[in-house]
């Protein structure tokens, strides 16, 4: 039904400080279809949300609203004009009521005073529309996360929105909530409503979506009917691989095939589960070998190296470090004394310590057994420093430099070093190239197969498939905090890794 | 402070020098002012009067840099004092000695309520020790209800005495000032303090004893606390629940701040602390003795503030 949009964007361009965010991008919404906006980390998804939204303004291109140009100059702007956003982060006010939160703005009045009998009744109302039914004068922060979605679905609907931006809605639902969340959706397209759906879970793509789009490096690369789009098709867009033509030789620094080292396994991590997050995640590390943890965006791989690692509170499951096991709910302490060295994926909030030098962030970790009765040792410091600066060549003035004044490829070095100072017998690492430049991401490729010939057990987690077929010598893959599937050997390629990661509901024991 | 780790200057720099070693220059500059317009200001006398004066205040700001450091406060440090000088009355029948260990004691133990408060539930610094700041000295006032003069010789010898021409109070707060940046500069636990005020999800996964290294803090910010309650009763020759410590928070906060140290936490400068505490000490003095009016006083110590906090406005950025 080629309906005229309710919104379009013709050649919307946004540049950010040394990235282009968004490269003329057009995107048209249609009334009453529910559109998959999909792309990995970067692709500038959010971007052309908070666009349509008036967050951010394009510095190119235009914006179309009802067949008129528009310009969205705040987000109460995008609001009165019958957009809504529901973000992962629900954006209400946890401290007022449900029923407050639900009408905040818009209060039914009564002599210039709220009407709160009214507004009350009203709002139990709306709200078991959502299959919400709980006390509305209670406080917002006590209900469950997907009550608190619903909440915010609720209050955009009755807004009388004409388009709906979900953003990753079913991040932190219930299976039961995400069908009454499925429900709704289905509402709102009979009312006519455009819904744009963001998500990384594709079975519910494909269960809601009439349309997609995909989005790649700032720049739009398909659109289209959902169904005319298969699984494998999807997943090869979103992460810019060529099905046809996968090369092997590769831009990427990694050497060829090793032997990983009989005996004991470096890491078995077994029945890993954590409510939401993981599902009975197993998997074993040799010493001298690199596993990779491929799977999209939020398919749990994070949480498995910080799980591991002793960061992430488990229900079940347990982990053994050469064959001694870990207590359970064991702590990073604990983790680290057995020898596990996480790498976080997001350096600057878990990784470096930005007001201190670089010789402080690498001595952060390994303090203990750089020092005496508490007194830390300088010469030893000034030794592990020196032999890890150069080893990892970090490019500083001094090792008294502060680390935030840094690259970002030369702060992720001081934190491998960080970490390589503790001489770790399992080594995880959460995308340790993402953000570096081009030379540095190669030291770091080349040190991730040095640090495996030398015995360590290795854990690479990326989001770029040849960095990960490369790199790997097996590769397990994770779908909605779930193993779905492994690869090994002469099976790690990036087609059959695309397979694994788009493979369809029954494939893995998921949700 | 090391001379190793000096910036290089260019312009922008010179705003980052200003905020680092401004608390010098200004010591300095009111230090020669003091030379050319104050008379007797040179007099070994003088000297030893501001020290005495000084040295609670500086004893309270060590502790309190600490805390800062870490991205807290503690509000509660002149209670810890009104408490210390309850203690010491009541146990002064134990002979001097006891009584101060017990003092002491007392104070690191109302620091260790602050640190379980904000480390293990979480509740934010400037809320638990608002707490303990009201409790403290309610408590400070149940245990010794009024004045009370204290006779024993040895803690009068230990207010007014002196060694080498230097006040005991000097002594013991000169060597507190390099025990405490012997503690942050040579040991783990000083390290560690900082690197959980720089970022404590870091300092988690980096197995970082968080928790532990809070509670450490806070207990030390209070023994230092009482410390300066001992020695400002043994001063007074009196335990004065009531008005002992009164506002030293806000002395101890502003000497802190204005040596640097950015109330964000990640860094802690205890020579600057020093510095601050003597640069607000010599304000204050330089105005009295030319007959400002106290209003005055109170106006030119804003001043210094937003001037420090001014120039810190742009650490909290990372």
């Amino acid at each position: 039904m080629p309906t005229s949009p309710v919104l379009d964007t013709r050649g919307l361009t946004k540049r950010f400080p040394g990235v282009l965010a968004l490269d003329g991008v057009d995107f048209a919404l249609r009334p009453g279809e529910v559109h998959a906006l999909v792309g990995e980390n970067g692709a500038g998804k959010s971007t052309l949300i908070k666009v349509l939204t008036g967050v951010y303004r394009p510095d190119d291109g235009e914006l179309w609203h009802h067949g008129e140009p528009a310009r969205f100059t705040t987000p109460s702007h995008a609001q009165r004009a019958g957009i809504a956003t529901i973000y992962q982060e629900v954006d209400l006010l946890p401290l007022l009521s449900v029923a407050r939160n639900l009408y905040l703005g818009r209060e039914p009045k009564r002599f210039g005073l709220i009407d709160f009998a009214r507004m009350h009744h009203e709002a139990a109302e709306t709200l078991r529309g959502y299959g919400v039914d709980v006390d509305v004068r209670r406080r917002l922060g006590s209900l469950s996360m997907g009550a608190r979605q619903m909440v915010a679905l609720a209050r955009a609907v009755s807004a009388e929105a004409r388009v709906v931006i979900m953003d990753e809605p079913t991040s932190s639902l219930e299976p039961r909530e995400v069908e009454t969340l499925f429900g709704v959706i289905e509402w709102l397209r009979g009312r006519g409503v455009a819904v744009v759906y963001v998500s990384h879970r594709l079975d519910e793509l494909y269960r809601v979506c009439d349309r997609v789009t995909v989005l790649r490096d700032g720049r739009l690369v398909h659109t289209g009917a959902m169904a005319d789009l298969s699984r494998l098709r999807l997943v090869s867009l979103m992460l810019g691989r060529d099905m046809e033509r996968v090369e092997r030789e590769g831009a990427t620094t990694f050497s060829g095939e090793r032997e990983a080292w009989a005996g004991t396994p470096a890491l078995e991590a077994e029945g890993l589960t954590a409510r939401h997050r993981l599902h009975d995640v197993s998997l074993t590390i040799r010493p001298g070998e690199v596993v990779g943890l491929g799977g999209l965006l939020g398919s749990g791989r994070t949480e498995t190296a910080k799980a591991i690692a002793g960061a992430l509170p488990l229900d079940s499951g347990s982990v053994s470090v050469v064959g001694t096991r870990l207590k359970r709910g064991a702590s990073v302490p604990a983790a680290i004394r057995a020898g596990v060295s996480l790498l976080p994926e997001d350096r600057k909030h878990e990784g470096i310590v930005p007001g201190l030098s670089i010789r402080e962030n690498i001595a952060l970790a390994a303090m203990p057994r750089l020092s005496r009765f508490g007194l830390v040792s300088e010469k030893r410091v000034d030794e592990v420093v020196r032999v890890f600066m150069e080893r990892l060549r970090v490019k500083a003035v001094s090792p008294h430099q502060k680390v935030e004044e840094l690259s970002g490829g030369n702060q992720q070095k001081v934190l491998l070093a960080r970490w390589l100072a503790l001489a770790p017998k399992v080594l995880l690492l959460d995308e340790p190239t993402r953000g570096i430049d081009v030379g540095a991401k190669a030291e770091v490729q080349r040190l991730v197969d040095e640090l495996a010939e030398e015995g360590l057990g290795v854990l690479l987690i990326s989001s770029d498939l040849e960095e990960l077929v490369e790199g790997a010598d097996r590769v397990v893959v994770l779908k909605d905090g779930a193993v779905v599937g492994e690869l090994e050997g002469a099976e790690v390629t990036e087609d059959a890794l695309m397979a694994a990661i788009a493979q369809g509901p029954g494939g893995g024991d998921g949700r | 402070m090391r001379l190793d780790t000096l910036p290089r200057v260019d312009g922008e720099r010179a705003l980052h020098l200003l905020r680092d070693y401004g608390v010098y220059v200004g010591v300095t500059l009111i230090v020669l002012f003091n030379i050319a317009f104050t008379p007797h200001f040179l007099s070994l006398e003088n000297f030893r009067t501001q020290a005495v004066q000084v040295a609670p205040v500086l004893i309270v700001a060590l502790g309190m840099a600490l805390v800062i450091a870490t991205g807290g406060i503690d509000l509660s440090v002149g209670s810890v004092m009104a408490l210390s000088a309850a203690v010491i009355s009541l146990y002064l029948g134990y002979g001097p000695i006891v009584a101060v260990l017990i003092a002491i004691v007392v104070g690191a133990l109302a620091g260790t309520i602050n640190g379980v408060l904000v480390a293990f539930f979480g509740i934010q610094a400037i809320i638990a020790t608002l707490a303990m700041m009201i409790g403290g000295r309610g408590l400070a006032l149940v245990l010794l209800p009024q004045l009370d003069g204290i006779r024993s010789p040895g803690l009068r010898a230990l207010g007014s005495g002196s060694f080498l021409g230097v006040p005991y109070l000097v002594w013991i707060a000169a060597l507190l000032v390099v025990l405490v940046a012997f503690l942050v500069r040579r040991t783990v636990f000083g390290r560690r303090l900082v690197a959980v005020g720089g970022n404590r999800r870091a300092a988690e996964l980096s197995g970082l004893p968080v928790r532990r290294v809070l509670l450490g803090v806070y207990a030390l910010c209070g023994a230092l606390a009482a410390v300066a309650g001992v020695l400002v009763t043994a001063r007074l020759q009196a335990a004065d629940p009531n008005s002992v410590g009164v506002l030293i928070e806000l002395s101890a906060i502003t000497a802190v701040v204005v040596g640097g140290t950015p109330l964000t936490g990640g860094r802690v400068r205890i020579a600057g602390t020093v510095a601050g505490a003597v640069l607000m000490q010599l304000l204050v003095a330089t105005l009295i003795k030319h007959d400002l009016p106290p209003s005055w006083t109170q106006m030119a110590q804003t001043a210094v503030i937003i001037a420090a906090v001014y120039l810190a406005r742009d650490r909290g950025r990372t």
